[in-house]
């Protein structure tokens, strides 16, 4: 892979390249209203809670995090797919938070997105073609040689250019997923924000749509928010990964630092938990298992919100310390780890140690 | 809290001959198991003769992707294929036929010999009972207890599986516990009569990783509790290397490979397994290589054309392949079988040694690149 310059420093102060995309201090609540005729509202879920994040040209940021954390409204709201509750999201220097739909229509050229669940981003009464030709003829570019550029596509994505015409219930999981990708790639975008692309596929066919995403990124020079439940996926693919939980983000790092030097005990759980397809490692490997349930976001903890399952809270911090995870609200920076971390006693620790 | 070893030391040695088979440490035997589902198409052959074993105490992991056959293997020893399905073969628990049995008399063994876990604990709850109802009723089907006991027993068998607060917990109904508790709940239901094989179907497969480790956790301390056998089935093979003793591999309903859980990770000798564990992105191997991918898709289990079901997606096929399906024919004598004619040959490969991490056509794309 060509490594694409990654900044020693997360911040877009201390580098040189300028970020593609940014996001400032995004905030996303939805109502929660009650029952019967008038819905009035009676709270609110706290999606997500002054989220920056910062994708530089050819990188792969992947954002991880468990269900409910505010990852997928965060992509939406980075493409102003969802209108933001406060706070900015830049593209190229603007600001894309506030544009209209039809002002937001020249940026979408530019800025796209893969979902999830192949089988419901299809439409299944449109042909293949129609699908991967329908953005080119809504931006007024398929009269150009339309045709030749769909089929052109259909083969990048390892699809045979003959299948145009077929519907997309005749074809598997990972096709499918292969014609989302052909239809994001199809206006040829700078980003690509990619939800969980992989999720809904079975291994050995993840593995070659894993592939095909990195090869397209090396050729066309693409960057990618990468979306994903899945830590291995994201250290596979990723340069940098930012660590979401409960709508914050909890640590950034860069790829390598983020799974041999883990400093908040969220990550740290959450490296230690995922399955080592491997035995015997399996066997002598340290687990730290979290205790209950990710808290209700209509109502989150005040102070650091991951103290309520935080191990380290509850087994090895004095009351004083304690006290402090209540009140205060731990920053996102860098308390001598190298990486940004929200945790008031954050210490870095090795969980995964890499085959010599 | 660090739960590293939390296995079951096996009471016997979990590999030997297949012909000491018949001792009565076996618990679940399944012999020569095949289902069909007729359907508009034609009939659907979803599993093709799968034979196994499972003894006292083991953990056996059956591995595969969707549309294997794995599920459907222990739906039939279940007794919970619908009526349309043809069943062949035998499936024993503790020496005593299961296949062909009526619902009373498999109902008698069910929950008290054998139990199951499934993916999807909300729909295995049902939704107007509370939890502890449904536990008490589990206890109360196969024991002659007084309903204070069984209630009893409920919070207890709640507080076994890690559920904080038991006593509350079982006036709660299924939709106020969170996934994770509520699978633990299924497993408390399913180890409720001291079962002697507990069949758990991709039990963590809806859950988040930091829950997946406590339903985990909760699987192995019920068997602990119970000692039951398990039979692991699931897509993840990470679950599978820390959590059972042996493992079978699946592909188009049938065992393509066998063997204890280090011969499957350090010494697979059937391509399709080699493939599987070259598609995986793995945290603990340094970065940068690419993905093997497996080209190709699953054959379709209506059609499926003669000769072995994977060769149309193997690096190595031959023209005998594309014939003549090869059997699960042993190649140790510590147990680890293949189903493979060229097995011999993939002594000590690796996945990269078959497989090509091929991912797009590179004309097309340097075209495309042109283009823009």
């Amino acid at each position: 892979m060509t490594t694409p310059p990654v900044p020693a420093q997360t911040s877009p102060e201390g580098s040189q390249t300028k970020p593609v995309l940014s996001a400032r201090n995004l905030v996303k609540h939805f109502p929660v209203r009650s029952k019967g005729l008038i819905k009035r509202k009676i709270g609110e879920v706290h999606a997500v809670c002054d989220v920056s994040l910062d994708l530089y040209p050819h990188e792969t940021l992947g954002l991880v995090g468990e269900s409910g954390c505010g990852k997928s409204t965060t992509s939406r709201l980075l493409l102003n797919l969802i209108p933001v509750t406060s706070g900015s999201v830049y593209y190229q220097g603007r600001n894309i938070s506030e544009l209209s739909h039809s002002e937001m229509r020249p940026y979408r050229r530019e800025l796209q997105i893969v979902f999830q669940d192949p089988y419901a981003s299809l439409n299944p009464r449109m042909t293949v073609f129609e699908i991967i030709a329908e953005p080119l003829r809504i931006h007024g570019l398929f009269a150009d040689g339309g045709r030749q550029k769909v089929r052109d596509l259909l083969q990048v994505v390892g699809l045979n250019p003959e299948h145009g015409n077929r519907y997309p219930h005749e074809f598997s999981g990972g096709q499918r997923q292969r014609i989302g990708i052909a239809r994001a790639l199809a206006l040829r975008p700078k980003v690509m924000v990619l939800d969980e692309p992989v999720s809904a596929l079975d291994v050995s066919i993840q593995a070659g749509v894993i592939n095909l995403l990195e090869e397209l990124q090396e050729e066309l020079g693409l960057s990618y928010l990468f979306v994903s439940h899945d830590l291995s996926v994201v250290r596979h693919i990723a340069d940098r990964v930012a660590v979401m939980y409960l709508g914050k983000v909890v640590e950034t790092a860069p790829v390598e630092q983020l799974f041999t030097a883990a400093a908040h005990p969220y990550t740290q759980a959450l490296i230690s938990a995922i399955p080592l397809p491997d035995p015997q490692k399996e066997r002598a490997r340290e687990r730290i298992v979290l205790t209950g349930d990710v808290p209700n976001p209509i109502n989150p903890p005040s102070g650091c919100r991951f103290r309520s399952r935080c191990p380290k809270f509850a087994n090895q911090l004095s009351e004083a310390d304690k006290q402090r995870c209540i009140e205060e609200e731990p920053a996102l920076i860098d308390r001598g780890q190298g990486h940004e971390s929200a945790c008031h006693f954050a210490e870095a620790r090795e969980l995964v140690k890499l085959q010599a | 809290m660090t739960t590293s070893d939390y296995r079951n030391e096996p009471e016997i040695a979990i590999s030997g001959p297949p012909t000491e088979a018949r001792d009565s440490d076996v618990v679940l035997e399944v012999d020569n198991l095949t289902v069909t589902f007729p359907t508009e198409d034609g009939l659907v052959k979803a599993v093709r003769g799968v034979s196994y074993q499972v003894r006292r105490g083991e953990a056996l992991g059956i591995v595969g992707e969707s549309g294997s056959g794995k599920s459907v293997t222990s739906l039939a020893v279940m007794g919970l294929l619908p009526k349309t399905a043809r069943i062949t073969g035998s499936a024993r628990v503790l020496g005593e036929e299961v296949i062909g049995l009526d619902d009373a008399a498999l109902s008698k063994i069910r929950g008290k010999r054998i139990s199951m876990i499934f993916q999807d604990p909300l729909t295995s709850l049902n939704p107007v009972y509370t939890v502890g109802y449904q536990l008490a009723e589990a206890v109360l089907v196969h024991n002659d207890v007084s309903k204070q006991a069984a209630e009893k027993r409920a919070v207890e068998l709640l507080e076994i599986v890690g559920i904080p607060y038991p006593e509350q917990r079982v006036h709660a109904y299924p939709h106020e516990l969170s996934g994770g508790m509520r699978q633990r709940v299924v497993i408390a239901i399913a180890m409720a009569n001291d079962p002697d094989v507990i069949i758990a179907d991709e039990p963590t497969t809806a859950l988040d990783v930091t829950v997946q480790a406590q339903v985990l956790s909760a699987l192995e301390t019920a068997r602990k509790e119970t000692g039951a056998a398990l039979v692991l089935i699931t897509h993840d093979l990470g679950v599978i290397a820390g959590h059972v003793d042996r493992v079978n591999v699946m592909y188009a309903g049938k065992l393509v490979e066998s063997g204890s859980v280090d011969e499957i990770f350090y010494r697979p000798q059937m391509p399709y397994t080699l493939g599987l564990l070259g598609s995986l992105p793995r945290m603990d191997e340094a970065r940068g290589a690419r993905l093997t991918p497996i080209l190709g898709t699953p054959p379709s289990l209506v059609n499926l054309p003669p000769g072995c079901p994977f060769a149309p997606r193997c690096p190595i096929a031959k023209p005998q392949c594309r014939e003549e399906e090869p059997a699960l024919l042993p190649i140790n004598e510590s147990g680890h079988s293949t189903a493979c004619h060229f097995s011999a040959e993939l002594e000590g490969a690796k996945p990269g040694d078959l497989f090509k991490p091929i991912a797009v056509d590179a004309d097309a794309l340097s075209e495309l690149e042109e283009q823009s």
